[in-house]
C-alpha cells in the first residue's frame, strides 16, 4: 500500500502575529506541522502498519519546511518530498497544482491530508488536488477502515456524521477524531536523518511558474482591533447575576 | 566552537516539550498534591524511548548523545521536576553504572530492560550515616559461597519501591574504608530486600523516595558490578554523570518558572499597565534569562565533554552547582513576580520553587560540588 | 458576458438555512451595484417549491435540481451539477456558506472551473468594481482582504451569522428554472448517516451559545449549562480543555481545532480564554464570561464579566433570565 500524505508547516498556535509592511511577519515565529496533518500522518502510519506499506510525505514550501517533514519521518514515514514553489505569493490553486504534479509522479493507493490548515483555514488544497488527479475525496474523516481497494470512513457532515465508502485510490482529509497522533520516538528521530528527503523545484516536476500562478491575490493584511475589555459586574453572585441579566437585555440588547 | 544544536537535538527538544506539555503538565499539580506519580506516564515515556536516551541501539537505547539526554531531562523538568528526576535517576544512576561497569551478560539482563523502559531503575548509596562520605557505609555485602549477603539500609532512594532494578553500594570490607566498597545489582523481590518508610518531602513530591532495607538478602555472586573494591570508582563516575542529569533537571525547573513569570508579567496589570513595564520586574527577568542561559551552556558543555570522552568531572560539578543555585534563585524570583498568587497552588511557580531546593542537595550538595571543583582547580 | 451573482442554497431536509438569506441579502446589494442578476442554486430532493422563499430574500432566478440522487449531500453529485451550471451560465461570482458541505463543494468546483476560492469570509464588498472578501486568518489574529482579479467566477464561502439578513419581501417572486442536472458517477457511497439529535440549535448557527471549560469540573455539571441554554434557546459548546478531558465530544468544541462560531451572545463559563478558544468565538457580538480567576484571559475579550464561582452564578443567572423572558 503506497500512502501519500500532504503536509503543511504552519505557525505555532501560540504564535504572536505581527505585520511586516503589507505582509505577515514570519521572523522568529516558531513553526509546527499543521495539527490536522499530524492526524493524517498518524492515519497513514496505521494503514502502513496494517498493509506493510510505505508512507511518503509531500509538502510545498521553503527549506524551513524540512523540520516538519523530519518530524513526520521521525514518526515513521519513509520518504519526504519538498517542492519549493520559488515564489512568496502563492494561493491554494498554486499549491494544489504543484502538489498534484509532484504526487502524479508517485505511485499511490491512498492520499491523506489534514482537512484544514490552521493558518489560513482554507480547507481546499486537498480537495483541489483530488480534483486534479481525478480521485474521489472525503473530507473531515474521523475514522477510517482501509482495505486493499476501498476505504470505509466516518466523517463529520453538517448536523451529524456519515459513513462513506470510496474505492481507492481516494483522498481522505483528517478531522480530529479518535486517532491520537504518536510522538516521534527517540529512535525514530535518529532514523529520520537516514531517510530520503527529496528537495526539488518546479522545473523538476515539469511545471513553470505561469502554470501555477495564483488566482487569488491578497490585497492587504491588518490586525484585528483589540476587543475593548468590557465591564466586570460587581457584587455578590445573586446581585451580579441580576445586574448581568438586566445589562444583556437593556444595554447590549441581545436577549 | 559551534553553539548550535543538531537537527536531531532540536527535534528531540520539540518532541519532548510537546509531550511534556500535553501529557505531563496537566497532571503535575495533582501528582504533587497527592504525592503520587502517574505511572501511565512512564509507559508513554518508555514507548518514546525516554528510558534509554544515551544508550546504544544494541541495548535497545535510543543511541543518542548526552546532550540529547540533558535536553530530555530539561524539558521534562520544565513542566514537572518529579518526571525529570525519575528519568535522571533511572538513566544516570542505575542504567549508566551497568552500562559502564557491567559485563555483557549483565548488560543484556539488566541494561536492555532498563533502556527499553520495561523496567525502572534506582540506585542505593545514601545511608543515615553516610551520603557523599561513601567510606563510612554501614551496609555490608559478605561473600558466602556463590552469593553475597546484604545487610543494612539505604535512605532517600529516588524511584525506591517502584523501581525493579537497583544498583546498591555496600561495604565488602569495612576496614578498607572507601577502597573496601563494591557495587551490586539487586532485583526487587529478592528475599530479604524490603522497603521502609516513604519520605514526605518539601518538593519533587510526586517522585517516590523510599528507604531500602536489606536483611540477610542473598544475591548471586555474579551480580557484582566490576570487581570487589571497585565500588568507590563506580560511585564517583556515576555521580559525575548523575550531576549532568540533575543539572539538567535544575535548568528545566528554572526555565519553566522563568517562562511562567515572563508570561504572567505581561498579562498582570497593576496601576493601569502590565507589571512587565516596571523596570524592577524587567531587571529580574533579564537576570533570570541570563543566569539560565549561563547554566544551560555549562550543562551542555559537561554533556559534550562526556560525549567526547574527555574529563567532565569538574564541569559536571560546576554545571550542577550553578544550575541548582540558578533554579533556586529563578524560582524564588518567579514567585516574587507573581506576588500573592505565586505563593498559592493556583500557579505552578509555588511548586517549582519547592522542587528547586532539592537540586542544591541531592547527588552532592552545593557544598560538595564546591569541594569537587576546588579539588580540581587546586590540583 | 459573465453574468450573475450566485448563491448556493444551504438546505437540509427541505429547510433553507438562515445563512442562505444572509448570502442573498449581501449578494443582492452586489448584484444591484454591478447591474447583474442574483441567482440561487437549489439542489436537493423535494426542494421544488422553496424558490418563493429565496425570491423573498432577493433572488431573481433560482436554478433548481430536484432529484432523488440529491437527497443527501455527496461531493461528486453536488460538484458535477454546480460545476456544469456554472460552466453553462458563466456567473460572475458564486457565494456559499462556510459549512461542511459548502466548503467541500466549493473546493471541487473552484478547481474544476480553474478559479480562485476564498473561504471562511466574514465580509464582502465591492471596491472599484472588484469583489473584495475579508477573511480572518491565523486563528483570527490577522485579517486579510483578498480578491480574485481575473479568473471567473469569483468563489467564496462565508461564515454563517456574520452578514445581516434583510427582512423578506413578502410576495417577491423569483423565476424558477428547473434543471435536469447530471449527478454523474457518485464515488462517495453513503452507508449510513447519523444525525445529531438535539432540541437545541446547532453550534455554528445558534444565536446564543453557552459554553463550558475546565472550570465545569466534570461532565455531569454540563447540566447546569444546558438548563441555562434551554432558558435562552441556546446551543451548548465546550472548550478544548473540556473536550480533551472527555466531558463532551469533539462536535461541541469551539476553538481553533473545533468550530468557529459567531453568535449574538456567547456565554463562557469556567473558560480561561486560551488563544485557541478565542480563535473560535471572538467574532461573537456580545461575550459574557463567568470565571473565578480574575486574571483569566477571557475577561480581556468579554463585554461583561462576573468574577465568581460558576456553580453559584450560573443557576442564579438562569433564574434571572427566566424572569426577564417570562
Amino acid at each position: 500500500m503506497k500512502i501519500v500524505v500532504l503536509m503543511k508547516q504552519v505557525f505555532d498556535t501560540e504564535a504572536k502575529i505581527s505585520l511586516d509592511g503589507n505582509k505577515i511577519n514570519k521572523q522568529g515565529v516558531s513553526l509546527v506541522m499543521n495539527p490536522y496533518d499530524e492526524y493524517a500522518v498518524e492515519l497513514g502510519l496505521r494503514i502502513k502498519e496494517k498493509f506493510k506499506g510505505e508512507v511518503t510525505v509531500v509538502s510545498v514550501g521553503g527549506p524551513e519546511v524540512q523540520d516538519a517533514l523530519r518530524q513526520a519521518l521521525a514518526m515513521g514515514a519513509d520518504k519526504a518530498v519538498l517542492v519549493d514553489p520559488g515564489a512568496d505569493e502563492i494561493d491554494e490553486y498554486t499549491t494544489a497544482t504543484i502538489l498534484a504534479k509532484a504526487i502524479g509522479g508517485l505511485e499511490y493507493n491512498i492520499l491523506l491530508g489534514g482537512f484544514k490548515a490552521i493558518d489560513d483555514g482554507s480547507c481546499q488544497v486537498c480537495g483541489r488536488v483530488a480534483e486534479i488527479l481525478g480521485v474521489p475525496v472525503v473530507n473531515m474523516v474521523t475514522q477510517a477502515e482501509v482495505e486493499e481497494d476501498k476505504a470505509v470512513v466516518t466523517c463529520d457532515i453538517d448536523g451529524g456524521s456519515a459513513v462513506i465508502e470510496v474505492k481507492l485510490p481516494a483522498m481522505l482529509t483528517a478531522q480530529k477524531g479518535e486517532i491520537e497522533p504518536r510522538y516521534p520516538s527517540m529512535k525514530g528521530i535518529m532514523q529520520a536523518k537516514k531517510k530520503p528527503m527529496q528537495k526539488i523545484g518546479l522545473g523538476d516536476i515539469g511545471l513553470d511558474a505561469a502554470q501555477a500562478a495564483p488566482k487569488v491575490k491578497a490585497l492587504s493584511y491588518s490586525l484585528p482591533a483589540a476587543r475593548a475589555a468590557g465591564k466586570l459586574v460587581p457584587g455578590e453572585p445573586a446581585e451580579a447575576a441580576k445586574e448581568l441579566a438586566r445589562l444583556l437585555r437593556e444595554e447590549a440588547k441581545v436577549i | 566552537m559551534i553553539f548550535k544544536l543538531t537537527e536531531e537535538q532540536e527535534l528531540l527538544r520539540k518532541t519532548v516539550r510537546d509531550f511534556a506539555e500535553k501529557e505531563i503538565a496537566p497532571k503535575a499539580a495533582e501528582m504533587d498534591e497527592k504525592e503520587e506519580y502517574d505511572w501511565d506516564l512512564w509507559g508513554k515515556m518508555a514507548e518514546m524511548g525516554l528510558s534509554g536516551v544515551p544508550y546504544p541501539d544494541e541495548y535497545e537505547g535510543a543511541g543518542m548523545d548526552n546532550i540529547s539526554y540533558a535536553i530530555a531531562v530539561e524539558e521534562l523538568s520544565r513542566v514537572c521536576a518529579s518526571s525529570g528526576v525519575l528519568v535522571s535517576a533511572h538513566t544516570s544512576l542505575c542504567a549508566w553504572p551497568i552500562y559502564a561497569f557491567g559485563t555483557e551478560e549483565q548488560k543484556q539482563k539488566y541494561l536492555v530492560p532498563l533502556a527499553n523502559g520495561e523496567k525502572i531503575g534506582a540506585m542505593g548509596l545514601t545511608e543515615p550515616g553516610a551520603g557523599s562520605d561513601a567510606g563510612s557505609l554501614k551496609t555490608t555485602a559478605v561473600l558466602d559461597g556463590d552469593e553475597y549477603v546484604l545487610d543494612g539500609s539505604k535512605i532517600f532512594i529516588t524511584n525506591g519501591y517502584y523501581a525493579d532494578i537497583y544498583v546498591i553500594i555496600a561495604a565488602t570490607d569495612r576496614a578498607l574504608k572507601h577502597r573496601g566498597i563494591s557495587a551490586f545489582v539487586v532485583e526487587k523481590g529478592t528475599p530479604g530486600f524490603s522497603f521502609g518508610k516513604k519520605e514526605h518531602k518539601l518538593g519533587i513530591r510526586a517522585s517516590a523516595t523510599y528507604e531500602l532495607v536489606f536483611e540477610n538478602c542473598r544475591i548471586p555472586k555474579e551480580n557484582i558490578l566490576g570487581k570487589e573494591g571497585e565500588g568507590f570508582k563506580v560511585i564517583m563516575k556515576t555521580l559525575d554523570g548523575g550531576r549532568i542529569g540533575i543539572a539538567a533537571q535544575a535548568l528545566g525547573i528554572a526555565q519553566g518558572a522563568y517562562e511562567s513569570a515572563l508570561n504572567y508579567s505581561k498579562i498582570r496589570e497593576q496601576f493601569g499597565k502590565p507589571i512587565s513595564a516596571n523596570q524592577g520586574i524587567q531587571w529580574m527577568l533579564a537576570d533570570m534569562a541570563t543566569r539560565i542561559e549561563a547554566a544551560r551552556l555549562l550543562v551542555y558543555q559537561a554533556a559534550w565533554l562526556k560525549d567526547n570522552n574527555e574529563s567532565y568531572s569538574k564541569q559536571a560539578a560546576m554545571a550542577k552547582l550553578y544550575a541548582a543555585e540558578t533554579a533556586m534563585w529563578v524560582t524564588t524570583k518567579a514567585v516574587q513576580i507573581y506576588g500573592g498568587y505565586g505563593y498559592t497552588r493556583e500557579y505552578p511557580v509555588e511548586r517549582m520553587m519547592r522542587d528547586a531546593k532539592i537540586t542544591e542537595i541531592y547527588e552532592g550538595t552545593s557544598e560538595v560540588q564546591r569541594i569537587v571543583i576546588a579539588a580540581s582547580v587546586l590540583k | 458576458m459573465a453574468k450573475g451573482i450566485w448563491v448556493f442554497t444551504e438546505q437540509r431536509d427541505g429547510e433553507i438555512k438562515k445563512v442562505t438569506y444572509e448570502l442573498l441579502s449581501a449578494g443582492r446589494k452586489v448584484a444591484d451595484s454591478l447591474g447583474e442578476e442574483l441567482c440561487a442554486v437549489l439542489l436537493g430532493k423535494g426542494v421544488s417549491g422553496l424558490e418563493g422563499k429565496l425570491g423573498e430574500y432577493g433572488a431573481d432566478k433560482v436554478y433548481t435540481v430536484d432529484s432523488e440522487a440529491l437527497e443527501n449531500y455527496t461531493t461528486d453529485a453536488y460538484t458535477n451539477i454546480l460545476a456544469d451550471l456554472a460552466k453553462e451560465h458563466q456567473p460572475t461570482a458564486i457565494l456559499l456558506a462556510c459549512s461542511a458541505s459548502g466548503r467541500d463543494v466549493a473546493a471541487q468546483v473552484a478547481q474544476r472551473l480553474g478559479t480562485g476560492l476564498m473561504t471562511d469570509c466574514t465580509d464582502m464588498a465591492l471596491e472599484d468594481g472588484q469583489l473584495v472578501f475579508t477573511r480572518p486568518v491565523y486563528a483570527g489574529k490577522a485579517i486579510v482582504k483578498a480578491a480574485c482579479p481575473e479568473a471567473r467566477p469569483v468563489m467564496a464561502t462565508i461564515r454563517p451569522n456574520v452578514l445581516a439578513a434583510d427582512a423578506p419581501q413578502a410576495g417577491r417572486a423569483a423565476q424558477a428554472v428547473p434543471v435536469g442536472g447530471n449527478t454523474g458517477d457518485i464515488r462517495q457511497v453513503i452507508k449510513d448517516i447519523v444525525k445529531q439529535i438535539s432540541t437545541r440549535p446547532e453550534l455554528t448557527e445558534a444565536d446564543i451559545i453557552v459554553s463550558g471549560g475546565r472550570g465545569i469540573k466534570g461532565p455531569e455539571n454540563f447540566a447546569l449549562l444546558e438548563e441555562l441554554a434551554d432558558v435562552l434557546g441556546a446551543a451548548v459548546g465546550a472548550s478544548r480543555a473540556a473536550v480533551d478531558a472527555g466531558w463532551k465530544s469533539h462536535s461541541f468544541q469551539v476553538g481553533q481545532t473545533g468550530k468557529t462560531v459567531s453568535p449574538v451572545l456567547y456565554i463562557a463559563c469556567g473558560i480561561s480564554g486560551a488563544i485557541q478558544h478565542l480563535a473560535g468565538m471572538s467574532s461573537s457580538k456580545c461575550i459574557v464570561a463567568v470565571n473565578k480567576d480574575p486574571e483569566a484571559n477571557i475577561f480581556k475579550v468579554a463585554d461583561y464579566g462576573i468574577v465568581g464561582d460558576l456553580f453559584d452564578v450560573v443557576p442564579l443567572l438562569k433564574e434571572e433570565l427566566k424572569k426577564l423572558l417570562a
